[in-house]
């Protein structure tokens, strides 16, 4: 069982080898070269990655109805906190990390692809395929990473990759400062999901996610909260504020409010980036990260940890929705898009059981985060093709296009059906069973997730108009269709949209590991109202935008105050403007400066001026004449001599 | 033991010797003049040491060892500060210390 995945290491190693050749050659080795470089390495890790779910789900993951871990061990005992507690360095392969390998590699690739075009003659080139290598590398080993402290390092080297990325444009001011602005909320965040880590490994005596998920350890932990054996604050046990400081680590990454505010801006970042940096792969870490501790989460103090998780993803998943409606960059709609439908699979993973067919929700969570990367990626992909066609990222510069980008306007519309849930696409059958998990659980989170179902169907028909029908713009130059190697990757995820809703999920992930078997009822009242909910959102949307109309700017004043709240994203970026400044800068940090300035520095100066002022007046003595040093020497000589002799 | 002359006689005779050198190296400002003050007052220990010698402990030849050492060592010095002076008058075509007091503050 061991050694049947002893290449597995290979799949990491192969995007930082690249990433390193590709570095230290960036200013050798040109455009297209480089670009076929990274290509070919992530080919080979996409192929190996197919290789290692194939074998995993249907040759020997399963064992007696269940699918059994496997623990690629490469070093046991890697760093020793003391004899109990050592952090090893291994791999962790089980469902979800296969399927986070097969998501992760799909979406790269596809951008490596779609980048040989978009990023054709950019002076970044080489550059820009060796930070695609560092991010793949570093989001597949936070995939496979066996233990929380892996994952934490994974985790920074997304944060870096994503950092480097979003600031890849270094000469434009907003890029940069969107870069420092992504890098600073996570690492704020990443400072509760460290201290979350080590409160873990404290009271669970290991770091291992084997060790951790096992009955053994959340019963024990189970026990002492019910004995009172265990430090509690505010009614909750350490543990369960262990678990919700990492969950706190998840939603820096993954956008959750209040952390969300870095993603927008992250979209100045380049376009294929965006897609497979802040759409598809690391913003769902967090997402991944809840999935990984779901036993803990679960178990845990009857699952209040969880909770939370539910009410953070269905608040944000409402919330990104309303913004949503209301952005005119394309980008912005689909950054928080993603945002909202990250908040959909927190909220799914919040309101599921789990074992059996009460472990839906996670399952729905899982394969929704697998349909939206396809299907997101597809929308960024789809998105940048358009922006390379016209210069623009704002709506109002569009218009018309279908008759320009044929191939684009069908892949878009195809990921907007799938987002919005109409079948047969993707995103129906994940979304659909998200909201019968939340249906099972509470009709008030239920409710947030068919509002935001038709908010979603709305904007993204509100986008899909607006762009290729609406009024016919004038064009300077006319647009023309992307090249081969964008339309590639994009057509590629077009019939990944189309046929990964068909992937029988139940049987391969599912919260207990235990395969259960389920599938759509048609009849269901509440399949039949997600799907007319959805049409009703694409309805809508072709009302107000299919031909100009005057309805859109008719809605914005009747919703008045409140259609500029949603427009200015209610103010968010603003308030953390005055936090930092208003508060934190002018109440806490000017003090500590003026202190730091006047009474430590003055300290100091007080010092240098004193030594300087005595220097001053000695120096004098210095003459540069031998006999007066002469003379001091001979008086002091006598001097000594006449004191020896008077005291002897 | 010379007849006739005792230690303190001796002693006084190299200590208005080295005070001559001390005064002379003190006020003169020609570097040739400076040297030679200096090689009275090493004289004046080599004396010290021999007289010494001679009148406490006659047996022992130590101090008088010493002594030629201290001459051998004020040849080598003389030679070393005539090459000193004689570069510094190829430099500054002087040889007066008050004309050279370039290292001061």
């Amino acid at each position: 069982m061991m050694n049947a995945f002893s290449y597995i290491y290979l799949i990491p190693l192969i995007p930082l080898l690249t990433f390193l050749f590709l570095g230290f050659t960036a200013k050798k080795i040109k455009e297209p070269l480089s670009g076929y470089i990274g290509t070919a390495s992530l080919t080979a890790v996409f192929g190996l990655s197919l290789y290692t779910a194939y074998k995993y789900f249907f040759e020997i993951g399963l064992v007696n109805g269940k699918y059994q871990p496997v623990t690629v061990m490469i070093k046991q005992g890697w760093i020793h906190f003391t004899d109990k507690l050592a952090i090893d360095l291994g791999v962790l392969i089980d469902p979800i990390s296969v399927m986070m390998l097969v998501v992760v590699s799909t979406i790269s690739l596809m951008v490596h692809i779609y980048s040989l075009g978009y990023m054709h003659a950019d002076t970044g080139f080489s550059r820009f395929y060796a930070y695609l290598s560092l991010f793949s590398f570093s989001m597949l080993g936070l995939v496979l990473s066996s233990n929380l402290f892996m994952i934490y390092i994974f985790w920074e080297l997304v944060g870096v990759s994503s950092f480097l990325l979003i600031g890849f444009y270094f000469e434009k001011p907003s890029a940069v400062s969107a870069s420092k602005k992504a890098f600073i909320v996570t690492r704020f965040a990443d400072m509760f999901f460290l201290i979350g880590i080590l409160m873990i490994g404290y009271f669970a005596q290991s770091f291992d996610f084997e060790t951790l998920n096992s009955p053994a350890t959340y019963n024990t932990i189970q026990g002492w909260i019910a004995h009172h054996q265990i430090a509690s604050f505010m009614g909750l046990s350490v543990f369960t504020w262990a678990l919700i400081l990492v969950y706190i680590g998840g939603m820096g990454k993954s956008a959750m409010f209040p952390l969300h505010i870095w993603l927008p801006d992250a979209m100045e970042g380049p376009t294929p980036v965006s897609a497979l940096i802040h759409a598809a792969t690391m913003v769902v870490a967090g997402v991944f990260l809840v999935a990984r501790l779901y036993p803990l989460y679960f178990h845990v103090q009857d699952g209040y940890a969880l909770r939370v998780v539910a009410v953070v993803g269905a608040f944000s998943a409402l919330f990104a929705a309303i913004i949503a409606l209301t952005q005119e960059d394309i980008k912005r709609v689909l950054a928080f898009s993603t945002m909202s439908q990250i908040g959909y699979m927190m909220m799914a993973l919040g309101v599921s059981g789990f074992s059996g067919h009460e472990g839906l929700g996670y399952m729905a969570g899982m394969f929704h985060l697998f349909t939206h990367a396809m299907f997101k990626a597809l929308l960024f992909l789809t998105a940048g093709a358009i922006i390379h066609a016209v210069h623009s990222n704002f709506m109002k510069d569009m218009g018309g296009l279908n008759k320009y980008l044929p191939v684009s306007s069908a892949v878009f519309l195809i990921a907007a059906l799938a987002i919005s849930g109409i079948p047969p696409f993707a995103g129906f059958f994940s979304k659909d069973e998200i909201l019968t998990a939340a249906f099972e659980y509470n009709k008030f989170i239920w409710l947030i997730g068919f509002l935001v179902a038709g908010l979603t169907a709305f904007y993204m028909f509100r986008l899909y108009f607006r762009i290729f029908f609406n009024k016919q713009t004038h064009y300077e130059h006319p647009p023309h269709e992307a090249p081969y190697s964008m339309l590639t990757a994009m057509v590629f995820l077009g019939l990944m949209t189309i046929i990964s809703g068909f992937i029988p999920f139940s049987e391969l992930v599912s919260a207990d590991r235990m395969p259960f078997h389920s599938a759509i009822e048609w009849g269901d009242p509440l399949v039949i109202a997600s799907i007319l909910m959805g049409l009703t959102g694409i309805g809508v949307a072709y009302l107000m935008y299919y031909k100009e109309t005057n309805y859109p700017k008719k809605v914005a004043s009747a919703m008045g105050v409140w259609y500029q709240w949603a427009k200015h994203k209610f103010y968010m970026d603003e308030l953390y403007i005055f936090i930092t400044h208003k508060i934190v800068f002018d109440r806490i940090s000017k003090p500590i400066a003026w202190f730091d300035r006047n009474v430590i520095d003055g300290f100091m100066n007080l010092l240098g001026v004193t030594v300087e002022k005595t220097a001053e007046r000695l120096k004098v003595i210095q003459t540069g004449r031998m006999q007066d040093y002469a003379m001091y020497f001979v008086s002091g000589v006598i001097a000594i001599v006449m004191l020896i002799v008077y005291f002897r | 033991m010379i007849e006739g002359v005792s230690l303190i006689e001796i002693m006084s005779l190299t200590t208005i010797l080295f005070f001559i050198g001390i005064y002379g190296f003190l006020t003169r400002t020609n570097l040739i003049a400076m040297l030679m003050s200096l090689e009275l007052m090493v004289n004046a220990e080599a004396i010290n040491f021999v007289a010494i010698n001679k009148y406490l402990s006659p047996n022992i030849l130590q101090g008088q060892i010493f002594s030629l050492f201290i001459i051998a060592l004020a040849a080598a010095e003389t030679a070393l500060a005539l090459a000193i002076i004689l570069h510094l008058y190829r430099l500054t075509v002087t040889v007066d210390v008050k004309e050279v007091e370039e290292l001061k503050y």
